[in-house]
């Protein structure tokens, strides 16, 4: 047990942190977050500037063209890009996190060559087509079918709540095709074109109003198969090795933004005069243990997956069970510092956010199926039927 | 970077639960009930010899010369297995109250803030800590109490102990007194009563924390920090209780396990214990003090909660005396409101929130003593 870092990383931490110092000022103002071809430009030449810099793909392995880093570097990388204020993923996300990883896990050599070096590049996106209006949280309910038809797969149906669906290049497609299988069985990983013929994306307003993710109809869309990553109806499998990257790095940087926040909020309560109040006092006291624990967990964690071998485990259920409700608690409190004048304002930051925060009990697995995660695989409990 | 436990640790640890599976089983257990929770001298010489209130004394003192992770990991055990007696209190006085690290003497606390004293009848000696300064009589008195922290032994506890009145206690496990006898005569001390001052406890005390802190913050810390401890323990204990009474139960004919109601219980259960248990081997190794007030609040709610809800798992057969679950969630109860209150912690907490913040207070500063 201990907390130290040793002298190469916290090497790695200088050198980072000199370097952030002298592009972050640099950098233009973020775009409007309605407007999405802006925010791709803005994401992505970020992304870019990672890449000239040695950073891109910083925990990805090497023969996929990443830095090769340990998780505990990756851990130093989200946590001083975050408090020193640097772009988030952003639009990059699913290239970096979900697709990427997955495709130099599972993919051939030429599916590598093909699509990674662009991730890592910031020259293409990807969007998820996971969900369906029918398979949200169950997720191998999904009915969207692909029907081999020579050295093509013709796809139909449609996938929902798709986020940078509208500027994306490519999509991570989950598909049947196998009609007959057993639910879980019958699946294939595909990357789809998205400017594919039989496309149409159709933007989704979320509760704050803004377009944050679209529906994707599927009209015979031909996708060649030697996109299919993984093999014929083994897509369940691989998209397991997708959800366990989202659930063991996703929220590191959040974590240390929320920690931010809540310096801010107590800022904030301070000169408005809110602190005087003990009861709102001791929730962002409270508050304070909350994010202070995530963090810890957040190292244990690493500590853990650097010891297997880098690859999360199902202990980030547990974190992202409670890193979400966490989340929700603090814009709640925000709200009770910004008071009446201004917890209804839209152009206060965290009013948006409060908002924004709704969706973390629900995407990428909903607290309740991550409660039956933590029961059946970690404490064993019995499957229902 | 790593939280994890290290091999010397892990071995350390099962040393203790193989110790105790050993000579503090469900039957000593259940003996211990049935006996008002009273120290069992022999039981306490022997956690004494394996090392468990010495541990962090200095090798040439006669101690082991280990640290605070190693004392919580120690403590954790001690609150899954629900081993009886001041023990925190008997560890912190190690080294400066005679017998307190060999188990020879059972040492208390009194913490102030009308908290009432454990085990007072069988003490041979109470530490008077800076929570006397809790006491708004104290705190009257001026500076000059601060320096007066020690422990009350001989005739002036014997003195004391006979004028404090019993507390029918809530926890079969820890006998209570009314603590404002004992205080009066803690206020003797704090005044300088040179009888009652136990020579040398502010250097061991300050030599245990690792740090140039004077003795009263050292002992509030580590007070929080082994109590919590003994509470992830606890949490841990009950948690298993749970998944194992939901593998095994069956109704509507299948196991009560299988039901999502029951399983997302569970799952709570054990979101709780981790983030508590993170915090609070962070808090061990930093011996911060606003660490430290997360990881007790954390902890004392992981406990609390924890019990709780395996009671219900274990439905109406938790609803009886027979059933253990009942004690862990009694000793949890009382260990939240030991050394560090949840108002406390969350004072604290609110105090390093912001870059406007300014120093921490201390614990037991008396504006956050007042939950």
């Amino acid at each position: 047990m201990d907390l130290a870092y040793t002298e190469a990383e916290e090497e790695f931490r200088a050198r980072l942190r000199a370097w952030l110092a002298a592009v972050l000022p640099g950098l233009p103002p973020k775009p409007s977050p309605d407007d999405w071809p802006a925010r791709r430009a803005y994401d992505t030449a970020w992304q870019r500037m990672l890449y000239d810099a040695g950073y891109a793909g910083l925990h990805w392995p090497v023969d996929a063209g990443g830095q090769g880093a340990t998780p505990t570097q990756h851990l130093i990388f989200l946590e001083e890009t975050e408090k020193a204020g640097a772009p988030y993923v952003g639009a990059n996300f699913v290239g970096l996190l979900h697709a990427g990883p997955t495709i130099a896990a599972e993919g051939t050599a030429g599916q590598r060559a093909r699509w990674l070096p662009p991730v890592l590049r910031g020259d293409e996106i990807w969007c998820q087509g996971f969900s369906e209006p029918e398979a949200g949280s169950d997720l191998a309910a999904l009915r969207t079918r692909a029907v081999r038809d020579g050295d093509d797969y013709v796809v139909s149906g449609q996938k929902i709540w798709t986020s940078h669906a509208e500027v994306a290049d490519w999509c991570e497609l989950l598909v049947r095709t196998d009609a007959d299988a057993p639910k879980h069985r019958g699946i294939s990983w595909l990357a789809m074109p998205m400017d594919a013929p039989g496309i149409t994306v159709r933007p989704l307003r979320t509760p704050a109003g803004s377009t944050e993710f679209a529906e994707v109809f599927l009209d015979e869309v031909r996708v060649p198969v030697r996109n299919r990553v993984g093999a014929e109806n083994d897509g369940w499998r691989v998209t397991m090795v997708t959800l366990s990257f989202e659930r063991g790095t996703a929220f590191v940087g959040e974590v240390v933004a929320c920690r931010r926040t809540l310096d801010a909020l107590a800022a904030e309560a301070r000169r408005n005069g809110r602190w005087d109040d003990p009861v709102l006092r001791r929730r962002l006291g409270r508050l304070n243990a909350e994010f202070r624990a995530l963090w810890r967990l957040t190292q244990a964690n690493v500590g853990e997956s650097e010891r297997t071998g880098g690859v999360p485990g199902v202990g980030g259920s547990v974190f992202k069970l409670r890193y979400s409700g966490a989340r929700q608690e603090l814009y709640e409190a925000a709200a009770e510092v910004l008071g009446a004048e201004g917890a209804f304002d839209l152009d206060r930051e965290w009013v948006l956010d409060r908002l924004s925060s709704l969706a973390y009990t629900i995407a990428a697995g909903t607290s309740q199926i991550q409660r039956n995660i933590v029961a059946e695989r970690i404490l064993g409990l019995p499957k229902g039927r | 970077m790593d939280l994890q436990l290290s091999d010397d640790q892990r071995a350390l640890r099962s040393g203790m639960r193989d110790l105790l599976g050993a000579v503090f089983d469900r039957e000593a257990l259940r003996a211990a009930v049935e006996r008002g929770g009273t120290v069992d001298r022999g039981l306490w010489r022997e956690l004494g010899a394996a090392g468990l209130f010495a541990l962090r004394l200095p090798e040439e003192a006669g101690g082991v010369g280990l640290g605070l992770p190693e004392a919580v990991l120690l403590f954790e055990e001690a609150g899954r297995a629900l081993l009886p007696g001041p023990l925190v209190a008997t560890h912190l006085a190690a080294g400066a109250v005679e017998g307190a690290a060999e188990g020879e003497a059972v040492v208390t606390a009194l913490e102030g803030g009308g908290r009432p004293v454990a085990h007072l009848a069988e003490a041979d000696a109470v530490l008077v800590g800076p929570g006397v300064l809790t006491d708004p009589a104290a705190a009257l008195s001026g500076s000059g109490v601060r320096a007066g922290s020690g422990a009350l032994t001989g005739e002036a506890l014997a003195a004391s102990v006979a004028e404090a009145g019993p507390v029918r206690s809530l926890d079969p496990l820890t006998p209570l007194h009314r603590a404002e006898g004992i205080a009066g005569a803690a206020m003797g001390l704090a005044r300088g009563s040179e009888a009652y001052q136990v020579e040398g406890l502010a250097g061991a005390a300050s030599g245990l924390a690792g740090g140039s802190e004077a003795y009263p913050g050292a002992l509030c810390r580590e007070g929080a920090l082994l109590t919590a401890a003994e509470q992830l323990g606890s949490a841990t204990r009950t948690t298993e209780m749970a998944v194992q009474h939901a593998r095994t139960r069956e109704q509507f004919g299948a196991p009560i396990g299988s039901f999502q109601a029951v399983k997302h219980l569970c799952a709570d259960m054990l979101a709780r214990t981790e983030p508590a248990r993170s915090a609070l081997y962070a808090a061990a190794l930093t011996a911060d003090p606003v660490e430290i007030a997360a990881a007790k609040l954390l902890a004392d709610e992981a406990a609390v909660r924890n019990a709780r809800d395996c009671l219900q798992i274990h439905g109406g057969m938790g609803f009886t005396w027979e059933a253990d679950v009942h004690l862990h969630l009694k000793r949890a109860w009382l260990r939240a409101s030991r050394w560090l209150t949840a108002a406390e912690s969350e004072e604290i907490l609110a105090a390093a929130l912001g870059p406007s913040s300014g120093p921490v207070p201390p614990l037991y500063s008396g504006s956050a003593a007042s939950g």
